[in-house]
């Protein structure tokens, strides 16, 4: 069950979520939607103007990989509420409200609380250290070519299996609101991504990503409002009557099989909070502002958004079940409770036509659309900068390679990195791709993050802790979710799960500092000398800012 | 500048009492706020794995404001407010500070 949960919430747009079953069931294509697709040519006939624009300001790596840092603060919260609410949000959560009640307000509250946490412990000393990725800060002091190796193996990981889950979701969204062949569908995403990306880069993608979460904002705002009409905006009277329809009764208003015992309560609760502060491309916005002022107001505007956003959605899927839920007309055969025309994720986009019509439809669908190019196009350039200024600019030329050679790496990558989405996206088509962004936040929280808070935070880490401790929590995350039942039991088909959970975090990330700690205690090299004493300076111009990237003048 | 007078720098930061106190301040300050949430975050948490009876009782009779729907939008509203304030505190007395803290060791490194 949570498996399933987890399909819908974390990105994946399971179509199947009201009628059990397999979590990604073959969507059906729909007839060709007009406005939804007279509404998308607009947004994307916009975001194409801004990436001919920003093309023209791309020149520099900074340009490139951190639109110079000139971003404001509240562009950036924009943005990065815009990087972090997929799709899945939108869909997934009002899905789960509607068929669970308030163990979909539950699930919201641990996507949010990692916010005021990365902004107390992290968003300074990121902005200060940090010039274009989070191994930038991670190689500070240690070495470059072990370090930022690990660190982009495990980004690399990350962003594939954030990817592949998008991707899978996307064709079979657009298949659904849209009515486009789903392999059809992956080439337009993956072509729109590459465009954005490789001419444009954190530039356009920024303002993809501005324009997108206020299309997200306010077509759910709107959805919302015209529902809560129908019920005179009383939140009493809208929940008598979903209890008094709703198949659960009062149970929507109780915790259900979310969260069956308190490991996995808890293994979820670090793995969404201490995820979100390892994600590479969440990481990456913060190097796009001017300083670290702007980048703790830029966690203020985006935990804003989440925040109000999160309750919208709530509001939503209450309001579906009546509004959706007692319609015949979105019931397959005109059944009230039987199969919802679509499957579960279409609940939204019911409501939106039920309350606005066609024309509301088709603005959610091309919100839904942009969410996930948005996305998308965030993991693509997190991707593309870890192989070019980690891999190849530090590692592999040591330092030596030229601003232009470097930056026509990062092209060349973003548009492999497009190809390898798309080719993985249609090899994935027919696969329950649940665990992979379970896997993605796992890893996150296990390899990116230990890594990371210690080498900001503690003097004592060295180069073989940092190594150790980071493939440790790699390779323990990534293991714990093949031999769980998400990956063991319903993609390999074995009888029974290895491991009893789904969520790896509360093992593989306290593994990762273990690992990391004990083995640079124990390090007494010369270099894991010379590392400790580093720290001195590193610590200076975190705390002060001394020293930091500062913003390209244009 | 060159990394020399930047390491220059750095040390005559360090050793600036002003600096330590900074340090401790925001760090103080920012850790007691983490300790807020993740404290009233995991409480709530365990309420819900241990005692999920507790989450679904309404607050008043005829009402549908639940004990858990309370707690949690209590939870959106103060966590942010929690940011807000750290913000306002950070980008205001612990900015002025720090700038006042480099330019002080910027001033005797020429």
């Amino acid at each position: 069950m949570l498996s399933r949960l987890n399909v819908l919430l974390l990105g994946l747009l399971a179509p199947a979520l009201a009628c059990a079953g397999d979590a990604i069931a073959a969507t059906e294509k729909q007839p060709l939607n007009l406005h939804a697709i007279g509404m998308f040519v607009l947004f994307v006939a916009m975001t194409l103007g801004i990436t001919k624009w920003a093309a023209g300001r791309t020149k520099s790596a900074a340009d490139f990989y951190t639109a110079g840092g000139g971003i404001t603060g509240f562009q950036n919260g924009l943005a990065i509420a815009g990087d972090y609410m997929s799709a899945a949000t939108l869909l997934g959560l009002t899905a789960l409200v509607y068929t669970k009640g308030v163990d979909g307000y539950i699930y919201m509250i641990a996507f949010f609380a990692g916010w005021p946490i990365i902004l107390f412990l992290m968003a300074e000393r990121l902005r200060n250290l940090g010039k274009f990725t989070f191994a930038d800060i991670t190689s500070y002091r240690l070495n470059q070519s072990k370090v930022r190796t690990m660190a982009a193996v495990s980004s690399l990981t990350v962003v594939c299996f954030y990817l592949v889950a998008q991707m899978v979701g996307a064709g079979q969204l657009i298949k659904l609101l849209f009515g486009l062949d789903y392999t059809i569908a992956l080439f337009v995403v993956g072509a729109l991504m590459m465009v954005y990306v490789t001419f444009g880069g954190m530039v356009a993608t920024t303002w993809v990503q501005i324009i997108k979460a206020c299309m997200l904002l306010a077509g759910g705002t709107l959805v919302m409002v015209l529902s809560m009409s129908q019920f005179g905006f009383s939140f009493e009277t809208l929940m008598d009557k979903a209890i008094s329809v709703h198949n659960l009764g009062e149970k929507i208003l109780f915790p259900g099989s979310l969260l069956p015992d308190p490991v996995t309560a808890l293994s979820l609760g670090l793995g969404l909070m201490f995820g979100t502060a390892g994600l590479p491309h969440i990481l990456m916005r913060f190097f796009t502002v001017t300083n670290a002022k702007e980048a703790r107001k830029s966690v203020l505007y985006a935990s804003g958004f989440v925040a109000y956003f999160f309750n919208v959605i709530l509001l939503m899927g209450f309001c579906a079940i009546i509004i959706v839920g007692q319609n015949p007309e979105f019931f397959e055969g005109g059944k009230i409770g039987g199969k919802i025309i679509g499957g579960g994720n279409m609940i939204a986009m019911h409501l939106a036509k039920a309350v606005g019509g066609n024309l509301l439809l088709g603005f959610l669908s091309a919100v839904a659309f942009a969410t996930i190019l948005a996305v998308v196009s965030g993991l693509a350039l997190a991707g593309a900068a870890a192989i070019s200024h980690d891999i190849y600019a530090r590692v592999i030329r040591q330092g030596k390679a030229t601003e232009t050679e470097e930056l026509r790496v990062s092209k060349l990558s973003s548009v492999a990195l497009g190809i390898v989405a798309v080719i993985l996206g249609i090899a994935f088509e027919k696969m329950n791709v649940a665990f992979m962004v379970a896997l993605a936040f796992g890893i996150a929280a296990s390899a990116n993050f230990p890594v990371l808070i210690l080498s900001m935070y503690w003097k004592g880490l060295t180069t073989r802790g940092a190594v150790m401790g980071g493939y440790a929590g790699l390779v323990a995350a990534v293991l714990l979710v093949l031999f769980s039942k998400s990956v063991w039991v319903t993609v390999l088909g074995n009888a029974q799960a290895l491991f009893p959970y789904d969520q790896p975090a509360l093992f593989s990330m306290p593994l990762a500092f273990l690992v990391t700690f004990i083995v640079s205690k124990l390090d007494n090299s010369p270099e894991a000398v010379a590392e400790r004493e580093r720290f001195g300076d590193q610590y200076v111009r975190a705390q002060t800012g001394f020293g930091a990237a500062e913003a390209s003048a244009h | 500048m060159s990394s020399t007078s930047h390491s220059a720098i750095y040390a005559r930061i360090r050793s600036n009492p002003r600096f330590k106190e900074l340090v401790a301040k925001r760090q103080g300050f920012a850790t007691l706020l983490s300790i807020i949430v993740l404290t009233i975050f995991y409480g709530f948490f365990m309420v819900v794995a241990f005692n999920p009876k507790l989450i679904g009782q309404r607050l008043s009779e005829g009402s549908y404001v639940t004990v858990g729907i309370a707690a949690e939008l209590f939870m959106f509203i103060f966590f942010w407010v929690l940011t807000a304030v750290y913000v306002k505190r950070a980008n205001g007395e612990f900015d002025e500070m720090t700038a006042e803290i480099v330019n002080d060791a910027a001033k005797g490194v020429k």
